[in-house]
């Protein structure tokens, strides 16, 4: 019966194909759009992700999130530092600056100050250069998709200069930096040259990154920060959720992107519901003859589940393999960097397409059951 | 395994001459003021090793009560016993076993499965009882071989002309080797050379192997090859006689 079941189902090839194409598709916008919707979300916290050595943050009691910051006054610093159970405490500046790249097109780029010290928030994975360099006048550090951006098609060279805020800098690290929610071009540089270039003064501190000492949880220190200077303190985990709760919160994103992964779900249902509710229909009198000739309900029900199966096999794996693939092909452009396709999505489509595929057999399953074998006597 | 085997009525020690016997049958469709007797109190008899055509005008019955003889359709009263069991008091998954088993059927629209091979849709008798494809197309290739369809077996239905299709369903009729065939209109969708020879085909499949061959037919042109002829008009049978008119002439 296997056999007769999967040979009906392929000798129509146009249906079966419909079938699949349904399904592929669903498959493939839920894969496609969730990956870009959870990249967008990772893109929120990347700041915070970048720098693994803190793991609690500390900022005014106002923000919200990475983008919004209020400057904290240098004291501050001093006050966090004194904290019992902290390890040690450093400033973190974050602005968005404006750059002139080599064909003279203004761009808007991200600048992050680092202590000057330690250099803690520079991302560690260097491509190109020395980290230490950035202890140089006018020196840093920059993003290797955002060099792609600065120098469109030249090769990944130090010493290039740019004008950042009217000023010039010197490219002495290329870094692999994560991509950011609200520019591909990050720079990096020391915080005292950081205010340099946004002429700005003193009490410019964005955030205060610390560390707890290993012998208590971030949790408890940040808490400690709260109580003893008022200041808003997060451990890394709860201010990257936070951040990426305000993104779901307060913009149009999930709202648009649920919808299209909601219209997939719906055109899949539709589509192979109805397809394959006709697929059953014109093979119902061959499925009547069939229980004439003595075939149990049981079977009937087997072979169209597993004509069912098969479309949803088929399909999930085209469509997850076309999601994969446009993950691989897009993330090679910097535009998509970073986004990517994690297994628990592909096992969230896997069970929406076999949702469908349920619910289409359902439905052809109901005129299967109550056909009366008795029809294949009226011509 | 040999899913023949497992008959669970064993009825090959029956040696009763009639095949099936109808008594009292009533159908009605419908209920209350839209209620509609279709059979009015059938009683019929119908011997193995002989051809049975049931014949009268349309709306008259014949494919109501071919319905409750297979076991399609449960009547409203009466008895229907095939080979000696009562197959109106078999429920479910017994009286599908009993279909499967015992009875064979070729119907007016050959409704052979498209995108099965002759040899395959002759097989699907066989494979509903269990058996794998593979070997049921060997049974069915060997009994097309017999109907003069060896060369076609492996031809599709839309490849094959009528009276080859009605060969084809009659090797799926045949290929689990029934006691009884249930012929609806077999000639219907055939020309007068094509039917003749499917026609010579069941009298031939009645006579062999002692089974009982119902037909139910308009075309009278076939009724020479009827051994008995039992007339219906508004859901009654009128008469049920031997047919004797040696003076036609087949083709």
């Amino acid at each position: 019966m296997i056999l007769i079941a999967l040979k009906m189902l392929f000798h129509d090839r146009a249906k079966y194909l419909g079938l699949v194409i349904g399904v592929a598709f669903s498959t493939l916008l839920i894969n496609q759009q969730l990956g870009i919707f959870l990249g967008l979300l990772s893109r929120a916290a990347a700041v915070i992700v970048d720098v693994p050595e803190a793991n609690v943050w500390v900022m005014d009691p106002g923000v919200k999130n990475l983008d919004t910051v209020f400057p904290l006054r240098d004291t501050e610093l001093g006050r966090v530092r004194g904290v019992p159970g902290v390890e040690w405490a450093v400033p973190f500046f974050k602005s968005m600056a404006t750059i002139r790249t080599a064909t003279g097109d203004l761009e808007s780029a991200l600048l992050l100050g680092v202590d000057d010290a330690s250099l803690v928030g520079v991302p560690s994975d260097v491509v190109l250069g020395d980290i230490e360099e950035l202890r140089r006048p006018d020196a840093v550090a920059v993003g290797l998709d955002g060099y792609g951006k600065v120098w469109r098609n030249q090769p990944v060279t130090l010493e290039r200069t740019v004008e950042l805020n009217d000023r010039r800098a010197v490219v002495v690290a290329v870094v692999k930096d994560s991509p950011k929610f609200t520019s591909s071009i990050t720079f990096f540089t020391r915080y005292s040259q950081a205010l340099l270039y946004t002429n700005n003064g003193r009490n410019q501190m964005s955030f205060i990154l610390a560390r707890a000492q290993s012998n208590k949880s971030p949790e408890q220190v940040a808490m400690t920060i709260h109580q003893k200077t008022g200041l808003q303190a997060m451990t890394s985990n709860q201010f990257r959720d936070k951040a990426i709760q305000y993104v779901i919160d307060n913009t149009g994103i999930p709202v648009s992107f649920g919808t299209v992964v909601g219209l997939g779900i719906l055109v899949g249902v539709c589509v192979v519901g109805l397809m394959f509710n006709l697929f059953v229909l014109e093979n119902l009198r061959y499925f009547a003859v069939l229980k004439a000739i003595g075939a149990r309900n049981l079977k009937l029900v087997w072979m169209v589940f597993l004509q069912a199966l098969v479309v949803g096999f088929v399909g999930f794996s085209l469509g997850l393999f076309g999601a994969a693939s446009f993950f691989e092909f897009a993330g090679r452009n910097s535009n998509f960097a970073g986004f990517y396709l994690p297994w628990q999505v592909g096992l969230l489509s896997g069970c929406v397409a076999a949702g469908i595929i349920f619910l289409a057999s359902l439905v052809a399953l109901r005129r299967l059951l109550f056909v009366d074998p008795a029809v294949v006597f009226r011509g | 395994m040999n899913p023949t085997n497992r008959k669970e009525d064993s009825l090959e020690e029956n040696l009763d001459p009639i095949a099936i016997s109808c008594r009292s049958i009533v159908r009605d469709f419908g209920e209350g003021q839209a209620k509609v007797r279709v059979l009015h109190g059938i009683d019929l008899d119908i011997p193995l090793g002989k051809t049975t055509f049931l014949v009268g005008p349309s709306g008259c019955g014949k494919t109501t009560l071919i319905s409750i003889i297979a076991g399609l359709l449960t009547p409203t009263s009466g008895t229907v016993s095939v080979l000696g069991k009562e197959i109106t008091k078999l429920r479910g998954g017994r009286l599908v076993s009993f279909r499967s088993q015992y009875l064979g059927f070729i119907f007016q629209q050959f409704n052979l499965i498209p995108a099965l091979t002759a040899a395959e849709n002759a097989a699907v008798s066989l494979v509903v009882q269990g058996y794998s494809l593979a070997s049921a197309k060997r049974k069915s290739l060997v009994l097309l071989d017999k109907l003069g369809m060896s060369h076609n077996g492996n031809k599709y239905p839309n490849q094959l002309s009528g009276g080859q299709q009605q060969r084809v369903a009659i090797a799926r009729a045949l290929v689990h080797d029934p006691r009884i065939v249930i012929c609806d209109e077999p000639t219907a969708s055939l020309d007068a050379e094509s039917g003749y020879a499917v026609m010579e085909l069941l009298q031939e499949v009645a006579e062999s192997n002692e089974r009982a061959v119902i037909v139910v037919t308009h075309d009278n042109r076939i009724y020479e090859f009827a051994d008995l002829i039992a007339s219906m008009a508004d859901g009654r049978i009128l008469s049920t006689k031997a047919h004797l008119d040696e003076s036609s002439t087949k083709p």
